[in-house]
């Protein structure tokens, strides 16, 4: 492309068309600069960078299958009595016009059952990936400096992902999501002092009114979007800004990004996962049906379906409300009532979960005493305690869940109801401890089975005997890159404190501030496994395989517990 | 940009161990060397790989050309079979032609684009002390110029003008936003002396003659047709539905009758359907056991004893509705509720 911007000089002028074109648009808004920035922008390739695509892709879907939805549904909580070519079943009743343009819009629009479905399965699909891509970055370690920020920004997505979800699922009206907006009502009112007043700022008055509908729809198709669209791009700009993390492997390193150019490889790569991400919404929209709001019928306060579920991501909340008992948790204080039995499970558990989110990279950074700049990406064994307790999380997730459809456990697989309510109730607790431990303790192992590895080789499985007798198998190295992978890691010790008196036995202010701290970082760094040295791998290779046996049991291979960190007091 | 640069040429660890002190860490090897694909290094592969593409986007081609096809030719007929197999049809297609576009695109970049890898240098994301000493700068005369820090009045006035001005937008929202808020509304139903049970959803009235020991009714309120036809009705239902049971009477250990009250009728008990948990209704009766089951949140409430708590997150056993039979035999509200149905609410009590 031409850099002279004096569109007389023609010594360089282009000729082709497309650079006629390019010429134009460069004049007026540099491009080219953009272009020479971006269009060999090195990426590097590992199938999990795709798990945010995927969320990003079903978010178009999303999209435009909406604005398809939007054309025929008509968000009106006014009562008709339907006759249309929907169901049997629904003709003659009395609906609000909302359930009613539901069933025209699946019914009478060609496709447009199609396109609710594809909706339904992407707004799944988006949230699922979302948190899977989320579970890359947190056992991976991409959440650390520089990338903090974006870490929130992406678990805003995330909960206005649920928000996206919930209110457009009560959009058309029927029985089921009515029920859920009731039991949404029920949380709201829970909340101290200004849940019956908030229960009617959403509903406009009491429950269920007439003005829900529309107000979802707004929230639906105007604020979350909008507000989804917006950090998209501040997401999407600072993942650019910082360049994409890699990987460990040869000749990765903190300083640089090795992989593929954005163009073309990318290109064809990105643009080639939308649309198999969009063809497979396809393919599920057509052939799995989702959501039959006409088997539940138009919203009635009266009836209930059995074994109804929300959809996945809200099931997290719905076991959490299952599994509270009520027994004793309703509080009358001067004479206010507080609703431990729906405060707890509704808003406090979810709330510990989202802090926990929002908190944690924040914390591990504090305990690591870490102010470096990381673009190479943890393997997750080599950070036990943050596995752990991101293990321990979706194990607590996962229960909750569960929880959230004991109920069809209990019928498929003819159990008792209150005995599997009983058992989540104490999995919620017990789960995620034992969950901890034991990812904690397989990272560990894994660690020492790396170390092994780099000292001994592999096995081939091939037995020589010397003269003297003497039978050894024989083990064949790694090449530099296995090792390299294997070595290539920061133990982090625990932080080292200043001594609680100075020289002169004063006080140090703040000493108990750094004890308290230190104590939180032996949590996590007391048990460690050190990478090979040179000098160890050395020691392994130069002794006979009696010698390597016995300095493999006497190396200082895995630190554990207090008396190595009061040894470095 | 360089290809297969090596940041950390990579030293021979079998030399460096030779050496008699060793290095802290080993040394990174550098980026693997490439390793050629059979399309990069024989022409057939890459031919044949070629056309396997092109094929590949001609099926989407045809994938889409179907769609149209089906749109047009396989009009639903009105019944739900129909609108299956129209959207199978049109969905079908349509994932034809775009997974040919994604698999094609994504087999190209694979097997015939260069595949080999580049180094980019990262940059500290820090701006460089140079440009931060002339960023506070530029601040520091912003401030200057605007003379914030010596006009102190002028300050309290633009913080206090702008903390004020969001109120011409929130007051008129939030005052109509929530209705009348009027939230004392939680503590009344429809329910009132001599006010007939009706069974929902038909509105059919209850004679305490039709019901058998054993048998439990969803109830509502009598209401015209007309009443029922209005979105004030399906506010009022939401908290008027009731459920009625009848028992043998040697069964009903308890009820929630205060002391000289009779609030059931020769075993008859009726009972809110809202659940004092969260409020869904509590719709399934279990006849053998007397015990009522919210299918949403598993609280179970025993209906022979006055609807107590058996299990599950609810609290508080359901309100009762007292009963009693009229002149002609039907069932009639003594009253409204004692207490406010459903969930539990900061003002419940007061």
């Amino acid at each position: 492309m031409s850099t002279d911007t004096s569109p007389s000089s023609t010594t360089d002028a282009p000729a082709t068309p497309a650079g006629k074109a390019a010429d134009y648009l460069d004049q007026r808004t540099s491009v080219g600069v953009a272009v020479k920035e971006f269009a060999r922008k090195v990426f590097p390739d590992h199938w999990s960078f795709m798990l945010g695509e995927m969320a990003l892709f079903s978010f178009v879907v999303l999209l435009l299958t909406g604005v398809f939805l939007t054309m025929f549904f008509d968000p009106s909580m006014a009562l008709i009595e339907y006759h249309g070519d929907g169901p049997e079943a629904m003709q003659g009743q009395l609906m609000s016009v909302a359930f009613a343009s539901t069933l025209d819009l699946s019914f009478e629009v060609r496709g447009g059952l199609l396109m609710r479905q594809i909706h339904h399965w992407a707004a799944l699909v988006f949230m699922a990936a979302i948190v899977v891509h989320m579970m890359r970055v947190f056992f991976t370690g991409a959440f650390r400096k520089p990338r903090e920020i974006n870490w929130l920004v992406g678990t805003l997505l995330m909960i206005l992902g649920l928000a996206a979800g919930f209110s457009g699922y009560s959009l058309p009206d029927d029985v089921l999501s009515g029920n859920g907006l009731r039991i949404t009502d029920g949380v709201v009112k829970s909340i101290p002092v200004i849940g019956s007043y908030t229960s009617y700022f959403l509903f406009g008055g009491e429950f269920p009114g007439e003005h829900i509908i529309p107000r979802l729809f707004t929230v639906h198709i105007l604020l979350v979007p909008a507000l989804i669209v917006a950090l998209i791009g501040v997401h999407l700009f600072l993942m650019v800004l910082h360049k994409h993390t890699q990987y460990p492997g040869g000749g990765r390193t903190d300083k640089n990004v090795v992989g593929y150019p954005l163009f073309p490889v990318y290109v064809a790569k990105m643009g080639g996962n939308f649309f198999i991400i969009f063809g497979i919404l396809a393919l599920m929209g057509a052939t799995m049906s989702i959501n039959n709001v006409w088997n539940y019928g138009p919203y009635d306060p009266s009836p209930v379906g059995a074994g109804a579920q929300p959809d996945w991501y809200m099931l997290f909340l719905e076991g959490s409300l299952r599994l509270m008992p009520g027994w004793g948790t309703e509080w009358v204080i001067f004479g206010y009532t507080l609703s431990l039995n729906v405060l707890i499970p509704a808003v406090v558990i979810p709330g510990l979960l989202f802090t926990f989110l929002f908190v944690y990279p924040f914390l591990e950074a504090r305990v690591t005493g870490d102010k470096r700049e990381h673009h190479v990406l943890d393997r997750p064994r080599n950070v036990p305690v943050r596995t752990g307790l991101g293990v321990a999380f979706l194990t607590a997730f996962i229960v909750l869940a569960l929880a959230g459809a004991n109920d069809l456990i209990a019928t498929h697989f003819a159990m008792s109801l209150n005995q599997i309510t009983w058992v989540f109730r104490i999995l919620f607790f017990a789960g995620p401890v034992f969950a901890f431990w034991i990812t904690k303790r397989i990272c560990l192992g894994l660690q020492r089975k790396d170390r092994e590895l780099v000292l001994h080789g592999h096995e081939t499985g091939r037995i020589v005997r010397f003269a003297n007798g003497e039978y050894i198998e024989v083990h064949r190295p790694l090449d530099e890159q296995e090792r390299w992978l294997r070595v290539n890691y920061d133990a982090h010790r625990p932080l080292e404190i200043e001594p609680a008196t100075d020289a002169r036995g004063v006080k140090r202010p703040g000493y108990k501030k750094d004890k308290r701290w230190q104590q939180l970082s032996r949590f996590f760094y007391e048990d460690r496994v050190e990478p090979v040295t040179p000098a160890e791998f050395a020691a392994a290779h130069s002794h006979g395989e009696h010698d390597e046996i016995a300095a493999a049991q006497h190396s200082p291979e895995l630190v554990s517990g207090a008396e190595k960190v009061e040894r470095e007091h | 940009m360089s290809e297969n640069q090596n940041p950390y040429p990579g030293q021979d660890v079998a030399t460096s161990s030779a050496a008699p002190t060793h290095p802290e860490r080993f040394d990174d090897p550098g980026v693997p060397a490439h390793r050629s694909r059979l399309t990069d290094i024989d022409p057939k592969a890459a031919k044949r790989n070629e056309r396997i593409v092109a094929l590949i986007f001609a099926i989407s081609c045809l994938g889409a050309i179907a769609t149209v096809v089906a749109y047009f030719a396989v009009r639903p007929d009105g019944t739900t079979e129909g609108t299956r197999l129209s959207t199978a049809l049109l969905g079908v297609t349509m994932a034809i032609s775009l997974l040919g576009i994604g698999i094609g695109a994504i087999h190209w970049a694979k097997s015939l684009m260069s595949d080999h890898e580049y180094v980019d240098e990262r940059h500290g994301l820090a701006s460089s002390p140079e440009a931060r000493t002339v960023a506070v700068q530029h601040l520091t005369d912003g401030v200057e110029d605007a003379g914030i820090a010596r006009r102190g009045v002028l300050k309290g006035a633009a913080v206090s003008a702008l903390a004020l001005f969001p109120l011409t937008f929130a007051v008129p929202l939030i005052s109509s936003v929530g209705g009348d808020w009027d939230v004392s509304k939680f503590r009344h139903t429809i329910w009132e002396r001599n006010r007939r049970l009706a069974y929902d959803p038909s509105g059919r009235l209850i004679k305490a003659s039709d019901l058998t020991v054993g048998s439990a009714a969803h109830v509502i309120p009598e209401a015209s047709e007309e009443e029922m036809r209005s979105h004030e009705w399906i506010t009022e239902k939401a908290k008027a539905v009731v459920l009625l049971v009848r028992l043998n009477p040697e069964e009903l250990r308890s009820d929630q009758s205060p002391e000289g009250e009779t609030w059931s009728y020769d075993g008859i008990v009726a009972y809110s359907k809202i659940c004092t948990h969260v409020g869904c209704p509590v719709a399934l009766y279990e006849q053998q056991t007397h015990h009522l089951l919210c299918p949403c949140h598993q609280s179970t409430f025993d209906m022979a004893d006055g609807a107590k708590v058996v299990f599950g997150p609810a609290n508080r056993p359901l309100p009762q509705l007292p009963i009693a039979v009229d002149d002609e035999g039907y069932l009639v509200a003594q009253d409204d509720f004692a207490e406010p149905v459903g969930p539990s609410y900061w003002e419940r009590l007061k």
